[in-house]
């Protein structure tokens, strides 16, 4: 581990020190914006070397390792080192002779090929990148290549390249891959390259260790909310508690007179003030008197969104599957009904909202952790009336994401307030605001209908209501009144279900709402699992054996539930608990973001109904592995995750406002209550799928059956309650 | 004959069990007043030629006619009570959950519609005094006019005054929610003939001046007693058992009497001042619920010497024992404590108390965390507990301690469970409340 | 005038005696390791050592911190626990999006020194009062069994 005092940020030689970010993107169309030593993520304030861009991600300085410039930004899902390793692979080198550099504001160059815009979400990542950053490392390797042959005037296919290093194995004579690196960069790139095949593959699929790791053990991560730039001030704010409400009037001066307090900002509907630091800030904010006008929602409840989204359900819809005539099939038969509700969500990643920005000389410059550099960019723009080109961005590790930082509100409020200050201004959400201001994982409403005959369904009806996300964010996405990924899970599961027909039904309310991790997946996975599992209830069959009659046509499924079903003893009781007397084991199936996963859970419910998860087994087939430790580490994650939404959130609303603020009241688990999570990979050499979400999504539901098993009672609207559980006396 | 006799029997029973009632009734409302405890003989406050207790203290004498107003406000606490949770102040619209249903308090700003504005000065009094409302209804004594009858015409007055000099709010009263025979309003002016003694403030000239000043804060505009002194069947404070412990919202007002035990005979006098004008003691906790708002809206905004006159008055109060143990010593540090059975307690604690009260319940980082030699944590009702877990210590503020409250996210089994932990961790006595208690205070709020 | 022993060296800060150590060491001293999270004590991300004792630096005025010395993550690798630990974190990859790993480590390294070989409960009691939303739990309980065996 590398200990280099002058990288501590103590005191005052970091607060003097320019930014090198703003010399990197001045150099070379804004494609660097750091350096750091090998096996490191670049830092915000190091100088970038000389050298050559080979392309959009290569770039070879004539020292020092290679900078590979991340397209899809890392935000703790292990992208940087599986980006890397993409790239690396392709170009010979070792992964210690790297850096990482945060892409700028680029959609030509960075923009995800799935999206169009440059996003980091949907986990869709390595699905995006794993081809156009392979042959943007061929690419370089045939530039340096070509370089080599024509100093050494040798043919080309001869040279071997290794670890930065080309050879001529007939001469002996060798050049570096900086060494090279000028001359490669004004050679015509190559029409075609071949990519490795996969048994020549040196990195990818191997256990790789994180290249952002070290500096987040000791603290030298610069996240968006450690910018510090010169002269800068700090911003404390608080928007309308009643979603749509505007300032009426405010009385500034008892913020004032607080020590350190140097302004107060006042916007149609937030009040900011700027302080010397974060704790003066929040004392101002916390003195000021503030008159709000409610607006419209003031009135508004939980239980009215509720009755809303119901009432909407029942309107018509729009055909997102069809296939056979599932209407006039579930006019005969036995029929099953149900209907599965989630709430809204919080993101509450755990670093919570920030954005440091300053304006100054019709321009302006941008400190922030986002998912979406360019919508930022364009947002800052739009505040401010100025050209987009004219607004950089630096973008950041980030310290959670999962969807909150696909939205760049931060960046305009931010930019919004730094539009009144004079010089930086770093604004930092307290929690409270972070919750009460967050953009929502959607209330879903889901009703499935289905016809059973001799143990097969024969006819499926899926009704999805819930607001359109992809509407708001990406218009050109939502077609012929189809929200894509509202409907993802429901328009194409994995079973035979006979006739088909899934509809969309948009209903959208005034509270905020965006993706969130797992996305749409989470309520059609949830709803279609759940009700399953009361299928096979009511017919008496075993919830795995039913399955597998219905996954005949999916080996890659029946895989996956297998391997899941044998690891976890499926047919055995679930263990006795300490917790709680009634103990159930339940079991999950999706395919989503390109990935097969199979869940089993196991759950104790006590006699007051509190629900302690005890054991998840994870089977997963996410097609051909980048990095095997970061998958698990993603399944892990997105599985604890799910049990926090499954057990414990919800957002609610009443007299317009949202009731929780933090974590006392916005529940997240901890330690104490988490059970072993047991994953298993299944190999495959299919094309990778995603991984960043579906852990999130496979738990929720093996959860709820789990309990379902245990009590009789199924779990419709998400969280567990535990007054619905709790044995009657 | 026989059927005769019978009915002689019969007309003998009601009468012995009609002079019993009259006689339990009799001891009810016979009884010492609020500081018939101190020895002599009080006097109309004309008599005493000594500075008169009521009224604001020396410091404000010469204060305008505003502040004065506002501070005699402060002394009575109006706006506790008449502030809904988030409401505008004085307002109105607090709901009080009794047994026999609940009661929301009335705007008192000076709204003409829906507050006191068209109000006279005699309607005002007859209300503070009488518990009369202006159309000749009668108020519950959830309404504590049998304290604030014994305040001034000038300084009830007073706060009259600073009143209608609010900001008028609109806002309509709500409906009580009581049912038969407690709708019945009339009944309260039997009540009120019994209980409430309808006389102002007379001053003991045996006592000093700082003890009369005391009395008159705490009886008539503190009005301490209404929470902190039990009441009997008829729903009057029994001072028979003067502080001996109330309930408040579900919270337990603790033994204020002078017992070592379970009183506050044992707080020194600076623990005390402490306690009132900052809302915290050191290694006695902090005022909380009820208190807290007492503490925040009224007595840390008195001048030191009213303070001071409250301590010299709470020390003469005849200690009365209470069924509270004595307060527990120093808890042990680590996590593990033998014989401490409550995993569900115990999870909660690690994750959500340790770090601000420490695994000793000294307090992790700040004395006011502090857990041992608090009341509340030794009460082996644990309601005190339980509530503030439920509820946490109001909005968050630099100005004043903060604990968040846990009862949004966390099930009545998980409070429950925690709050019998830390009575059993950091007390002299386990709770044992159950799922179905923390329901119960739920419904409090 | 506040004087501080951060990471054995001496600091004077300007600042009112009750804000919070967090504060100062992110704002006015520059030290952005140690995190902000929930500003209430209920998620762990800006703890710091006090005499070697974990706390919440949200919590702690720093008009209470007399002479006691402090340490924070960038100075807990000088220490034997605080090497082991951030060996196995890296060891085991227990990091994702690491915007909690500061208070992790911080409360982990506390623990093992004054537990050199904790059991899964006591993990539990020294650990949970620190979140981590991307759900890094079951590493760091194979974390610090790892650095304790280490
Ligand atoms: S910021 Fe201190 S515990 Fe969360
Ligand atoms: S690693 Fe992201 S919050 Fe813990």
């Amino acid at each position: 581990m590398r200990h280099d005092p002058e990288n501590t940020r103590l005191g005052r030689p970091v607060l003097t020190r320019r930014s090198l970010l703003r010399g990197g993107a001045a150099f070379v169309g804004g494609l660097v914006i750091g350096i750091e030593l090998p096996m490191r993520v670049a830092r915000a304030d190091e100088p970038a070397p000389a050298g050559a861009p080979l392309n959009a991600f290569v770039h070879v300085p004539a020292e020092g390792p290679v900078r590979l410039i991340m397209p899809a930004v890392e935000m703790g899902q292990g992208v940087y080192t599986s980006q890397a390793m993409c790239l690396a692979e392709e170009l010979d080198i070792t992964l210690d002779q790297i850096v990482a550099v945060h892409a700028p504001a680029d959609q030509a160059k960075y923009g995800n090929p799935l999206f169009v815009v440059q996003a980091t979400g949907g986990s869709t990542t390595t699905m995006a990148w794993t081809e156009p950053l392979r042959k943007a490392g061929a690419t370089a390797r045939a530039l340096l290549v070509a370089a080599a042959a024509a100093e050494g005037g040798v043919d080309p296919a001869g040279l071997v390249t290794d670890k930065g290093i080309v050879t001529d194995p007939a001469s002996g004579r060798t050049w570096t891959y900086g060494a090279l690196a000028d001359r490669a960069a004004v050679l015509p790139p190559p029409a075609e390259v071949t990519l490795k095949s996969p048994d020549q593959f040196r990195l990818i699929g191997t256990p790789a260790h994180r290249i952002d790791t070290p500096d987040k053990a000791t603290g030298k991560t610069v996240y968006g909310i450690d910018v510090i730039r010169p002269g800068m001030a700090f911003a404390a704010l608080m928007a309308s508690p009643v979603i749509g409400g505007t300032v009426a009037h405010v009385d500034e001066a008892p913020a004032l007179v607080q020590p350190g307090v140097r302004q107060v900002v006042v916007l149609d509907d937030l009040v900011a003030v700027v302080a010397d630091n974060t704790w003066a800030a929040q004392q101002g904010l916390a003195a000021l008197k503030v008159d709000w006008s409610p607006g419209p929602n003031a009135t508004l409840t939980q239980a009215q969104l509720w009755a809303d989204i119901e009432t909407a359900s029942k309107g018509p819809g729009v055909a997102a599957q069809k296939q056979g005539d599932a209407l006039a099939k579930l006019g005969e038969g036995t029929l099953f009904e149900a209907t599965y509700e989630l709430p809204f969500l919080a993101h509450t990643p755990m670093e919570p909202m920030n954005c440091t920005v300053h304006v100054q000389d019709g321009a302006c410059e941008v400190w922030v952790g986002t998912q979406v550099p360019g919508f930022s960019q364009m947002g800052a723009a739009k505040v401010l009336g100025i050209d987009p080109s004219k607004v950089t961005i630096n973008n950041h590790i980030i310290g959670g994401g999962f969807g909150r930082r696909l939205e760049a509100d931060y960046v305009v409020t931010a930019t919004r307030i730094a539009a009144k200050v004079d010089g930086p201004v770093k604004v930092i959400w307290s929690r409270e605001e972070d919750i009460k201001q967050d953009i929502f994982r959607p209330l879903y409403h889901d009703r499935l209908k289905a016809r059973v005959e001799n143990g097969r369904i024969t006819a499926w009806h899926h009704r999805v209501t819930g607001a359109s996300i992809l509407a708001r964010w990406l218009p050109p996405a939502f077609k012929d009144g189809i929200d894509g990924d509202a409907v993802d899970g429901a328009i194409d599961p994995p079973y035979a279900v006979g006739d088909i027909l899934v509809e969309y039904i948009r209903h959208e309310s005034v509270v905020p709402v965006g993706f969130w991790r797992g996305v749409g997946p989470n309520s059609s996975v949830f709803s279609i699992e759940s009700f399953l599992d009361r299928i096979a209830r009511n017919t008496s069959v075993d919830p795995v054996a039913f399955r597998r009659g219905l996954l005949a046509d999916n080996p890659r499924a029946l895989g996956v539930l297998n391997a899941a079903t044998a690891k976890a003893g499926w047919g055995t009781p679930a263990p006795a608990s300490r917790f709680g007397a009634r103990t159930g084991r339940g079991v999950a199936l999706m395919h989503a973001f390109g990935s097969y996963l199979a869940c089993i859970a196991d759950i104790a419910v006590s006699d007051q109904g509190d629900v302690r998860v005890t054991r998840i087994v994870v089977a997963a087939d996410v097609g051909r592995v980048i990095n095997p430790d970061t998958v698990v580490a993603q399944i892990q994650g997105g599985v604890t995750f799910g049990i926090t939404t499954v057990l414990h959130d919800k957002v609610t609303i009443a007299d317009g406002r949202v009731e929780q603020s933090n974590f006392h009241d916005y529940r997240l688990i901890r330690i104490d209550e988490m059970p072993a999570i047991e994953v298993e990979l299944v190999a495959s050499t299919e094309k990778p799928g995603g991984i960043g979400e579906p852990g999130t999504v496979i738990v929720q539901p093996a959860v709820a059956n789990a309990i379902f098993a245990a009590t009789g009672v199924q779990l419709t609207r998400m969280p567990v309650d535990a007054a619905l559980l709790a044995k009657a006396v | 004959m026989r059927k005769r006799t019978v009915l002689l029997s019969l007309a003998g029973i009601l009468v012995v069990v009609g002079v019993a009632a009259l006689g339990v009734i009799g001891w009810m409302v016979f009884q010492p007043g609020p500081y018939g405890f101190a020895t002599g003989t009080p006097v109309a406050l004309a008599e005493d030629a000594r500075p008169s207790p009521t009224g604001v203290p020396a410091e404000l004498a010469g204060a305008d006619q505003p502040t004065r107003a506002a501070y005699i406000t402060r002394m009575a606490d109006c706006e506790a009570c008449h502030t809904a949770k988030g409401g505008q102040p004085f307002a109105g619209g607090r709901p009080f959950v009794l047994p026999f249903g609940t009661i929301y308090t009335p705007n008192i700003t000076p709204d003409p519609e829906t507050g006191i504005g068209k109000w006279t000065d005699a309607q005002f009094l007859d209300a503070v005094h009488r518990g009369i409302a202006p159309d000749g209804s009668r108020y519950y004594p959830a309404f504590p006019y049998p304290s604030y009858t014994m305040l001034t015409d000038a300084d009830a007055l007073a706060i009259k005054a600073y009143l209608f000099a609010l900001a008028p709010v609109k806002q309509p009263n709500r409906p009580n929610s009581f049912a038969f025979p407690f709708n019945q309003r009339w009944l309260m002016a039997i009540w009120a003939t019994l209980f409430n003694s309808d006389t102002r403030f007379e001053p003991v000239p045996e006592q000093s001046p700082e003890w009369n000043r005391g009395a008159y804060l705490v009886e008539a505009a503190g009005h301490c007693g209404e929470c902190h002194t039990p009441r009997n069947l008829m729903q009057a404070m029994d001072q028979r058992r003067k502080f001996a412990g109330g309930v408040a919202e579900g919270w337990n007002a603790y033994n204020i009497s002078s017992d070592g035990v379970s009183g506050i005979g044992d707080w020194s006098v600076e623990q005390l001042t402490a306690y009132l004008a900052a809302g915290h003691a050191t290694g006695r906790g902090v005022a909380s619920g009820p208190m807290g708002e007492a503490v925040a809206l009224s007595l840390s905004q008195l001048v030191p010497s009213d303070i001071q006159a409250i301590v010299t008055y709470l020390k003469s109060v005849p200690p009365v024992a209470s069924n509270l143990p004595r307060l527990a010593g120093p808890a042990p540090a680590t996590p593990q404590v033998a014989g401490l059975d409550n995993p569900l307690g115990q999870r909660m604690f690690e994750g959500n108390c340790a770090s601000c009260h420490a695994w000793s319940g000294a307090g992790a980082v700040r004395e006011q965390a502090g857990l041992t030699g608090v009341r509340a944590v030794n009460d082996p009702s644990g309601a005190n507990v339980a509530l503030m877990v439920l509820n946490g210590s109001g909005p968050l503020a630099a100005t004043h301690p903060y604990m968040p409250g846990f009862g949004r996210a966390y099930s009545d089994a998980e409070v429950a469970a925690v709050a019998n932990y830390v009575t059993a961790r950091f007390g002299s006595e386990a709770s044992t409340l159950t799922a179905a208690d923390i329901a119960r205070f739920r419904h409090l709020e | 005038m506040t004087d501080l022993t951060i990471n054995g060296a001496p600091h004077s800060v300007d600042v009112p005696a009750e804000t919070p150590l967090l504060w100062v060491l992110r704002d006015v001293l520059g030290m952005t390791g140690t995190k902000f999270g929930c500003g209430i004590a209920q998620c762990g991300a800006c703890t710091v050592h006090l005499e070697g004792v974990a706390v919440r630096s949200c919590q702690l005025a720093v008009g209470d911190v007399g002479t006691q010395a402090i340490t924070t993550i960038e100075g807990i690798g000088a220490t034997p626990e605080g090497t082991k630990i951030q060996k196995a974190w890296l060891d085991l990859e227990v990091i994702q999006c690491g915007y909690c790993q500061p208070g992790q480590i911080m409360s982990a390294a506390a623990l093992l020194a004054a537990n050199p070989a904790p059991d899964d409960a006591d993990i539990d009691a020294a650990m949970a009062g620190n979140l981590c939303r991307c759900g890094t739990y079951v590493r760091i309980r194979e974390g610090i069994k790892h650095a304790a065996r280490s």
